[in-house]
């Protein structure tokens, strides 16, 4: 099924992070960072009915840590994960929020203390649906559609 | 009780936030064990006052509380003076404090500023204002001051008077009300209105709350009344400001329209907002107010130092 909407050649081993918010592939690709050997199939802007478009990631050899995972969940609390072994699909998860965020996102106030030295931002996840976060350094709240990856 | 209060050794006092209403009164109870108190407690203690931005009265607050407990202060007032003017960072600053002082203070211009301070440094840190985000010594010296005159917390009608969009004292203080089901009315004008995520906030907490522009639609309800200064510099447009300044002033007829029993209180310095003709009144609350400022903050240089009478 993912193979076919994919129109790429079926996974061995890996990991397919498929309903991306459309667009956000390569922000995620940047976050989980690419190894030497890792090979990667991105797809941007696929048609889904769940979601109109879609963004999809297929990392061939590449274990997924569900704090990885997670991470995503901040840029895309739709994506949904699959881990294939032997060409079958092992296990399937949604991403799930973290209740902290560490160093993803960027803090819209610009007197905070995160914008002025080099400090790693932290988030709490105070609310899921809809998505609002609270910084534990100025204490500024922002809602889903303020966020900004750094 | 005793029990309770060891906890709070080496704990950094940051915001309010990081209380619990238990922990809040248990402060405050505890609090009131220092008023007129003068005793060496705390000697042999030095505290650290790094003060990246002028503030006399908190900063003399503290070095008059630290030192009323027999302990010794040293800091700077002003990034100037300091090695942040080359470039270090706060970080750095609150690490090397380690080795210097047993406590310090930080008010600085950025936000968060303090919890970066208590990252780096052992020792406790307590914030002394960081940007527009927190003060929470102002805080609880402000609920010392209410659960003193008033005896309670609970279920008290508290009026919050002036600038409620950049005040922040009064911001970090309705959320600390929220923990004691008190009344709310908040009473500016419509451009100094209080910001709706706090407003959203008591609304989640279910606490009661009005907003008017008018103080006396509201003033015959209230316990306690306090009042913030609006500044000039708020307003893009002067003449909005000639419009609001001085329907926000208090004076003595203020009395007519109020229970006898209210307080009034300010974080000051008052400019003009309230009228000393208001002064020799019981209602008058706001000097004793600072002077619990000075009480407090020995309790809690007592509680995170972990000398306790
Ligand atoms: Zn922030």
């Amino acid at each position: 099924m993912i193979s076919k909407e994919m129109k790429v050649s079926k996974l061995r081993n890996g990991a397919v992070i498929d309903h991306l918010a459309p667009g956000m592939a390569m922000k995620a690709i940047e976050f989980l960072g690419v190894r030497g050997d890792d090979s990667l199939a991105i797809g941007m802007f696929f048609e889904s009915k769940k979601m109109g478009r879609k963004d999809i990631l297929k990392f061939e050899n590449r274990q997924l840590s569900r704090e990885e995972i997670n991470k995503i969940a901040v840029m895309s609390p739709e994506a949904t994960v699959c881990i294939i072994k032997d060409y079958n699909v092992v296990e399937k998860f949604k991403a799930s929020l973290p209740h902290e965020i560490e160093g993803i996102i960027r803090c819209s106030n610009p007197k905070c203390i995160t914008n002025n030295e080099k400090v790693a931002t932290r988030f709490v996840v105070q609310e899921k649906e809809p998505l609002l976060v609270r910084c534990q350094y100025c204490e500024r709240a922002m809602h889903g559609n303020e966020i900004e990856f750094v | 009780m005793k029990q309770d209060l060891a906890k709070f050794m080496g704990t950094d006092v940051i915001s309010i936030r990081d209380f619990t209403a238990e922990d809040i009164l248990a402060i405050l109870e505890y609090a009131r064990k220092f008023e007129n108190y003068k005793q060496p407690i705390l000697q042999g203690r030095i505290l650290a006052t790094l003060f990246y931005e002028p503030s006399t009265r908190t900063k003399l607050s503290f070095e008059s509380a630290m030192m009323s407990l027999g302990g010794s202060v040293l800091g700077f007032s002003e990034a100037g003076a300091s090695s942040s003017a080359k470039g270090e960072t706060v970080y750095d600053t609150a690490k090397m404090m380690d080795g210097y002082a047993d406590v310090l203070v930080i008010r600085h211009p950025l936000e968060g500023a303090a919890r970066r301070a208590a990252e780096a440094a052992d020792i406790p840190v307590i914030n002394g204002g960081d940007g527009a985000n927190q003060h929470p010594t102002q805080t609880f010296l402000d609920l010392f001051t209410m659960l003193k005159t008033k005896g309670t917390l609970q279920d008290l009608h508290v009026g919050f008077l002036g600038d409620l969009k950049y005040g922040r004292t009064v911001h970090s203080l309705a959320e600390a009300m929220s923990h004691f089901r008190s009344h709310m009315y908040f009473v500016a004008p419509e451009m100094l209105r209080m910001p709706d995520h706090i407003l959203a906030e008591l609304r989640e907490k279910n606490i009661p709350f009005m907003e008017t522009e008018r103080l006396y639609d509201v003033s015959a309800e209230l316990d306690i009344l306090y009042v913030t200064r609006i500044q000039r510099e708020r307003f893009p447009d002067p003449l909005d400001y000639e419009k609001v300044k001085n329907v926000y002033i208090l004076n003595e007829k203020l009395l007519e329209h109020v229970k006898t029993d209210l307080k009034v209180l300010h974080p000051l310095p008052r400019v003009n907002e309230i009228d000393t003709s208001l002064d020799k009144y019981p209602q008058a609350e706001y000097f004793q107010q600072s002077k619990n400022g000075v009480t407090v903050r020995k309790a809690l240089l007592s509680l995170v130092l972990g000398v306790r009478q």
